[in-house]
C-alpha cells in the first residue's frame, strides 16, 4: 500500500450531490402538480360535457317536437295516424296519406337502389381493375355529394317530362297488363308522381347502399375466397354463395341506412312527389311524402292546429328513421364484432 | 339439355356483365345530372350574379345577397360545430373508449349522422325561432351547425384512434398533462384529417335546403343582420326553381352550379389534399 497523496485523494468520499454536473430529479414545486391535475380534471369533464351534448340532442329533438305536437294529438288523438283528411280550410288533419306516400317512395328506392348497388358493390370490389377501383368508387360516392336539390331540379325539369313522354307510356302497356300489379301502371303518364319520386330516390340512396356493401364484402377473408375458387367456383358463385353469407347481417345493416336515406330526404321528392293528399293505387299518380308536406306547407301554417299537426308528422319521421337507422348500425356492429372474432 | 359445366359458366357471364351493367347506370345518372347541370348553370353565368341582388319577380337580378347570406350562415355554423364537435370526438376517442357514455354517443351519433335534415330544421323552429317569434341567421347557424356535429365528432375519433399509443405515452413520460398530450401531441398528429372532417362538414351544409326553410327563410335584400331573416342560395334556389318566371329559373340553375361546384371542389380537395397528410 503506498501513501500516493494523490490516490488518497482520489478515494476520499465526496459529496456528489453538490456536484453541479449530477442530474438530479426535479422536485416540482406541488402548485405546478396541483394545477395540471385540475386542468386534467377541467378538461376530461369539459369533453365529456360535449359528448353527453351529442346524446342529449337525439331526446331534445323528440321531446321538443313531443311538446310541440300535443296540441294535434290533442285534437285528433291516435285518429290522427289513421286518417286520410288534410283540409286547413277546417282545420282536420289526418297523416295516413303523407305517411302512406313516404313508405311508397321508399319502397321503390330500395326495389331499384338495392339490386343496383349490389352490382356496383360486386363490381367494385370482384372485377373492376386495380387503377378503376378508387376513380370509380370516388364517383359514386359523388353520387351522395350532389346537394338534394340538384336532384329536384334535375327530376322536374329534365327528368319528369322524358319519363313521362316515353317511359311511363311503356310501362303501362307492359306493366300495366301484369294481373296483380297492373293498378300500380295505370294513370295519366305526367311524369310527376310517386314513382318518378321513388326513382330519383333511388339514384340518390345507391352511393350510401353501395358503400357499405363495398365495404362489408372486403372484410371477407382472402382465404375463404380462394378455398371457393380452389375447388373451381366461378366469380358470381364466390360472391353469392360465400361473399354474401358472410356479410349478410352487414349488408342489410347497408339497406337500411339507406332506407332511413329515403324515408327522411326533403328536397327531391319536394319538387317531384305532386304535393297531393291522396292514397291512389297508382304509383303515377301525385302524393305527398311528409317531408314535402313540411317543406310545402310549414311556413305557410298559420293556424296553430295546422302547425302542430305538421310539427306531429315531423315527430312521426324522426321516429320511424330512428328506428331504422338504429337497427341498421346494430346490424353493421354485429358484423363487425364477428370480423373480430374469426381472425 | 345444357350441361351444368355450360350453366354455371352462362350464369357467371350474365351476373358479371349485369353488375357491369349497374355501375353504368350509377355513371349515367351521375353524367347526365352533372351534364345537364353544368350546361344549364354555365349559360346562366354571369358577372351581375355577384354584384346584383335578387330581384322581384319577373325581372333580371343576381344573387348577391344570397352568395353573402349562405356563406355568413356556413362561417358561423362551422365555429358553432367545430369546436363541440372536437371536443365531443376527444371524449370518445381519449377518455370515453369503450365506456357507457361513450358507447352510447357513439350510437346515436351515428343515427343522426343520417337523421333528417327537415327534422333538425323543425327542432330549432321549435326551441328558437317560436320563442323568440322570428327568423333569423342565427337560427340557420344553429341548424346547419346541427347537422355538421355529428360528422366532425366521427372524424374526429376515427383519426385521433389512429394515433399510435406510443406518442401519447412519451408525451406523458416527460411529464405533460393529459389536456397537454392530447391538444399539442395526438391532435397535432392527426391535423389533416380533422380538416378533413371540418370540410366535409362544410360541404354537406352548403348544400343543406331543408333545415334553412324554418329557420333563416329568406330575405329579397342585402343583410348582414344575423339576427333578421337571411337570404341564402339553397332557399332562394328553391324558391325560384319552383316559380313560373323564366329569369328566376335562370337564377336558379345558375345558384345551384354555384352550389354543387362549392360541394364538388370541397370534396375533392378534402379527398385528396388532406387524406394524405393524415395518413402520416
Amino acid at each position: 500500500m503506498s501513501a500516493d497523496p494523490a490516490t488518497a485523494a482520489l478515494r476520499a468520499p465526496v459529496d456528489i450531490s453538490q456536484d453541479s454536473r449530477v442530474a438530479r430529479a426535479p422536485t416540482p414545486p406541488s402548485e405546478h402538480r396541483a394545477a395540471a391535475r385540475w386542468q386534467d380534471w377541467l378538461f376530461e369533464n369539459l369533453t365529456r360535457f360535449f359528448a353527453l351534448l351529442v346524446l342529449a340532442l337525439l331526446l331534445g329533438i323528440l321531446a321538443a317536437l313531443g311538446y310541440a305536437a300535443i296540441p294535434a294529438i290533442d285534437k285528433f288523438g291516435f285518429g290522427f295516424f289513421a286518417t286520410n283528411v288534410w283540409n286547413p280550410v277546417t282545420s282536420q288533419f289526418g297523416a295516413l296519406a303523407p305517411i302512406y306516400g313516404t313508405l311508397v317512395t321508399s319502397a321503390i328506392a330500395l326495389a331499384i337502389g338495392v339490386p343496383v348497388s349490389f352490382g356496383i358493390a360486386i363490381f367494385l370490389t370482384e372485377m373492376c381493375p386495380a387503377v378503376l377501383k378508387r376513380p370509380l368508387g370516388t364517383a359514386v360516392e359523388l353520387l351522395a355529394a350532389i346537394p338534394s336539390i340538384i336532384y329536384g331540379m334535375w327530376g322536374l325539369f329534365v327528368f319528369a317530362p322524358i319519363f313521362g313522354d316515353y317511359i311511363q307510356p311503356l310501362l303501362s302497356k307492359t306493366l300495366g297488363n301484369v294481373w296483380i300489379i297492373a293498378p300500380l301502371f295505370k294513370g295519366a303518364p305526367n311524369g310527376i308522381g310517386m314513382l318518378s319520386a321513388g326513382i330519383i330516390l333511388a339514384v340518390m340512396v345507391i352511393p350510401f347502399i353501395s358503400s357499405v356493401m363495398r365495404d362489408v364484402f372486403e372484410i371477407v377473408p382472402p382465404v375463404l375466397k380462394e378455398s371457393a375458387y380452389g375447388i373451381g367456383c366461378t366469380t358470381w358463385e364466390v360472391v353469392w354463395n360465400v361473399v354474401l353469407p358472410y356479410t349478410k347481417v352487414g349488408v342489410i345493416g347497408g339497406i337500411m341506412l339507406g332506407l332511413g336515406r329515403a324515408l327522411g330526404e326533403t328536397m327531391a321528392v319536394t319538387f317531384v312527389i305532386g304535393n297531393a293528399y291522396r292514397i291512389s293505387a297508382s304509383l303515377f299518380e301525385p302524393g305527398n311524402s311528409i317531408a314535402s308536406a313540411l317543406a310545402n306547407e310549414f311556413n305557410e301554417a298559420s293556424d296553430p292546429v295546422h302547425r302542430a299537426s305538421l310539427i306531429a308528422l315531423g315527430l312521426v319521421l324522426f321516429v320511424l328513421t330512428t328506428i331504422v337507422l338504429a337497427l341498421s348500425r346494430l346490424l353493421i356492429a354485429q358484423l363487425a364484432k364477428g370480423e373480430g372474432k374469426k381472425t | 339439355m345444357i350441361d351444368l359445366y355450360t350453366r354455371r359458366v352462362a350464369v357467371n357471364r350474365f351476373n358479371l356483365v349485369m353488375s357491369l351493367a349497374t355501375m353504368g347506370f350509377g355513371m349515367f345518372f351521375l353524367l347526365w345530372i352533372l351534364g345537364v347541370l353544368f350546361y344549364q348553370g354555365f349559360t346562366a353565368l354571369s358577372p351581375s350574379l355577384f354584384t346584383q341582388m335578387t330581384p322581384p319577380p319577373g325581372s333580371a337580378g343576381g344573387l348577391a345577397n344570397a352568395i353573402v347570406g349562405s356563406v355568413l350562415i356556413v362561417v358561423v355554423a362551422t365555429f358553432i360545430s367545430t369546436p363541440i364537435g372536437i371536443l365531443a370526438g376527444i371524449y370518445l376517442a381519449e377518455y370515453g373508449k369503450s365506456g357507457t357514455i361513450a358507447k352510447s354517443t357513439r350510437f346515436i351519433n351515428d343515427i343522426l349522422l343520417s337523421a333528417p335534415s327537415i327534422v333538425i330544421g323543425l327542432f330549432v323552429y321549435t326551441i328558437y325561432v317560436a320563442e323568440v317569434n322570428h327568423f333569423s341567421g342565427w337560427a340557420g347557424s344553429v341548424a346547419l351547425g346541427l347537422i355538421a356535429v355529428p360528422v366532425v365528432v366521427r372524424t374526429t375519433e376515427n383519426m385521433l384512434l389512429l394515433v399510435p399509443n406510443s406518442l401519447r405515452e412519451a408525451a406523458v413520460a416527460l411529464g405533460a398533462p393529459m389536456w397537454k398530450v392530447i391538444l399539442m401531441v395526438t391532435l397535432k398528429a392527426v391535423r389533416g384529417g380533422v380538416i378533413t372532417g371540418i370540410l366535409l362538414a362544410v360541404a354537406r351544409m352548403s348544400g343543406e335546403t331543408a333545415p334553412l326553410l324554418f329557420t333563416a327563410l329568406n330575405n329579397q335584400f342585402f343583410s348582414l343582420n344575423m339576427n333578421a331573416p337571411m337570404a341564402n342560395l339553397p332557399v332562394v334556389i328553391f324558391q325560384f326553381a319552383l316559380s313560373p318566371y323564366d329569369d328566376w329559373r335562370v337564377l336558379a340553375w345558375a345558384g345551384a352550379l354555384l352550389i354543387t361546384l362549392t360541394v364538388l371542389v370541397i370534396n375533392i380537395l378534402a379527398r385528396s389534399v388532406f387524406r394524405q397528410s393524415a395518413v402520416r
